[in-house]
């Protein structure tokens, strides 16, 4: 498939909540990495699956079922390719990226982590990457470590590489969800597969916005969700090295994941529908295709370049704005699209609630990154995130409701 | 949210605190944080003859939660312990001017009550009812 040049103004009208009005401005939206807005294809495909073939799927034997079966393995096709999987049977769909790794805590981890293990984590961690860890290291008596950050904002890898020897799993984001630092998974997967260690990925941040590749990573786990790149919500992906999902027990347990079941037995499907129990989500796996197909439209290097360059610009209009502390690395090539803030004289929630009377929609809080936050001394942060079709101008409209902000509660 | 949340009350009452400070011997404090935005409140209340004679408070978050805790303090001045126990969130969401508060914000405005009663409950029950 050729890929287009981003055209950013394309892009926007291809997405309906665009053109509608919200205090009668239309909607500057500054929130990307809590979820993403979705273009029509996508919107449509899924009133498209309700209206013309509804339908369980792996069942039916008619021809509405049929389609919807193979629409839904479609998508699954697509996922592969979009991260680089070797084989479908790799790539398991679940509800969404917190569910994805979940379900390697209680099924790989609960077989495989032992007494006085040690478990990897870094302090940017989403507390869907960090609270699993923390429950199952609680129950097998094993050992949760932090790998730290640098004043910069980057991960420390000299303390990475101090800890990684002899530790039983490295789980750790791609992408910051609030510093947006970038995280060199490749060499640290590198390093700690050396040593024996499992690595597992989230990719909740990077895969919307960036090309993955699982195999080039090396990693052992990767999650994703749907929601953050332009797909519905309710969907989510686990890719899992074959040989280890083979060696896993089951997750749920229910129709679509056995192969035989008797009174007093059951036997499991094949990869990958042993870990899909019960009627899956179809209608959203099968739309999830076309939020797939339109980045690969777009190329990912494109989306990413592009928001390096709104990420840019937003970074000097703020330094200008002045009065505002900006977190994480300066470096645009190690850091996504995202800006975490504070304002002296306002706390980000009243931010976030002025620039709301503008239509402008950022995040504000601990954005599920409590020990990171604490880690930086930090009581919450305000948050703009950047996606494919935000604008320049749509920076300008932040920067100017800041101004309101200050005007409003500055002491 | 409507343009109906910062309103001069609570905007005053952000920017200049009412009773900002922590009191030395307090008959009761508590204090009590909001885990999804890190507001942060430490109420401190001196009674004299069953009625409360000082109060005080510190505290860090958002305009609403400060601004709260702020006409809290003022609101509850020459209160009987049994008044205090009886308020209800509506005669501090008035206090505020009735501010139109979403679903999250409204756990703001009510942090300090909420801290008020944490330190007041124990306190009574301390004491046993009152002749
Ligand atoms: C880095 C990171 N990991 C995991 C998640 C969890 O994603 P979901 O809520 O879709 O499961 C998020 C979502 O904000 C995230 O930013």
């Amino acid at each position: 498939m050729e890929a287009l040049a981003l055209d950013v103004e394309k892009v926007g009208a291809d997405v309906p909540i665009f053109s509608k009005l919200f205090n009668g401005k239309t909607l500057a939206y500054l929130d990307n990495a809590a979820t993403s807005q979705k273009p029509k294809q996508v919107i449509e495909a899924l009133t498209d699956f309700y209206e013309g073939y509804n339908s369980n799927i792996h069942r039916g034997v008619y021809e509405i079922s049929e389609r919807a079966t193979e629409e839904y393995e479609r998508t699954r096709e697509a996922v592969r390719g979009f991260i680089g999987a070797g084989s479908t049977e790799e790539i398991v769909f679940t509800r969404n990226a917190t569910e994805s790794i979940n379900l390697v805590a209680r099924t790989w981890g609960e077989s495989n982590v032992r007494e006085g293990d040690r478990v990897l984590i870094s302090v940017l961690e989403h507390h869907s990457n960090l609270v699993p860890w923390q429950v199952l290291c609680q129950a097998k008596h094993a050992k949760l470590e932090y790998i730290g950050i640098k004043g910069d904002g980057t991960l420390d890898m000299d303390d990475f590489k101090e800890k990684a020897g002899g530790a039983r799993l490295l789980a750790v984001t791609q992408a910051s969800n609030v510093l947006g630092t970038i995280v060199p998974v490749k060499e640290m997967a590198r390093i700690a597969r050396r040593e024996g260690c499992t690595v597992l990925v989230d990719g909740a941040q990077s895969a919307p916005h960036m090309k993955v590749d699982v195999n080039d990573m090396g990693c052992d786990f990767f999650a994703l969700s749907s929601h953050k790149m332009l797909g519905p919500t309710g969907v989510g992906v686990l890719y899992g090295r074959k040989d280890i999902l083979e060696a896993m027990p089951p997750f749920n347990l229910g129709g679509d994941m056995i192969s035989e079941v008797h009174s007093c037995s059951a036997s499991w499907n094949e990869l990958p529908w042993k870990f899909e129990a019960g009627t899956s989500n179809v209608a959203d796996v099968i739309a999830f295709y076309h939020a797939i197909s339109y980045l690969e439209r777009m190329s990912m290097e494109s989306v990413r370049e592009h928001e390096m360059r709104i990420t840019d610009y937003a970074m000097d209009r703020l330094r200008e704005f002045g009065g505002l502390h900006l977190y994480g690395p300066a470096d645009l090539s190690k850091r996504a699209g995202i800006i975490a803030f504070t304002m002296d004289d306002a706390h980000p929630h009243d931010i976030a609630a002025v620039l709301d009377r503008e239509a402008v929609a950022i995040r504000s809080g601990y954005h599920c990154a409590q020990p990171l936050h604490e880690s930086l001394s930090l009581g919450g942060t305000a948050r703009a995130s950047f996606y494919l079709y935000n604008t320049e101008a749509e920076v300008d409209r932040l920067v100017a409701a800041l101004g309101k902000v200050r005007e409003v509660l500055g002491r | 949210m409507s343009d109906e949340v910062y309103k001069e009350i609570i905007l005053d009452h952000y920017k200049n605190p009412h009773n900002f400070r922590q009191l030395a011997e307090p008959s009761f404090k508590a204090d009590d944080s909001n885990p999804l935005c890190g507001d942060h409140i430490e109420l401190s209340v001196k009674v004299a003859d069953g009625r409360v004679s000082e109060v005080g408070f510190i505290g860090k978050g958002c305009a609403i939660s400060q601004a709260a805790a702020s006409i809290l303090t003022d609101l509850i001045q020459g209160k009987t312990l049994d008044e205090l126990k009886g308020m209800e969130k509506e005669q501090l969401l008035e206090a505020m001017g009735n501010p139109d508060l979403g679903p999250v914000r409204i756990k703001c405005a009510l942090l300090s009550l909420k801290t008020l009663k944490l330190g007041l409950y124990p306190y009574m029950s301390a004491r046993g009812p009152t002749p």
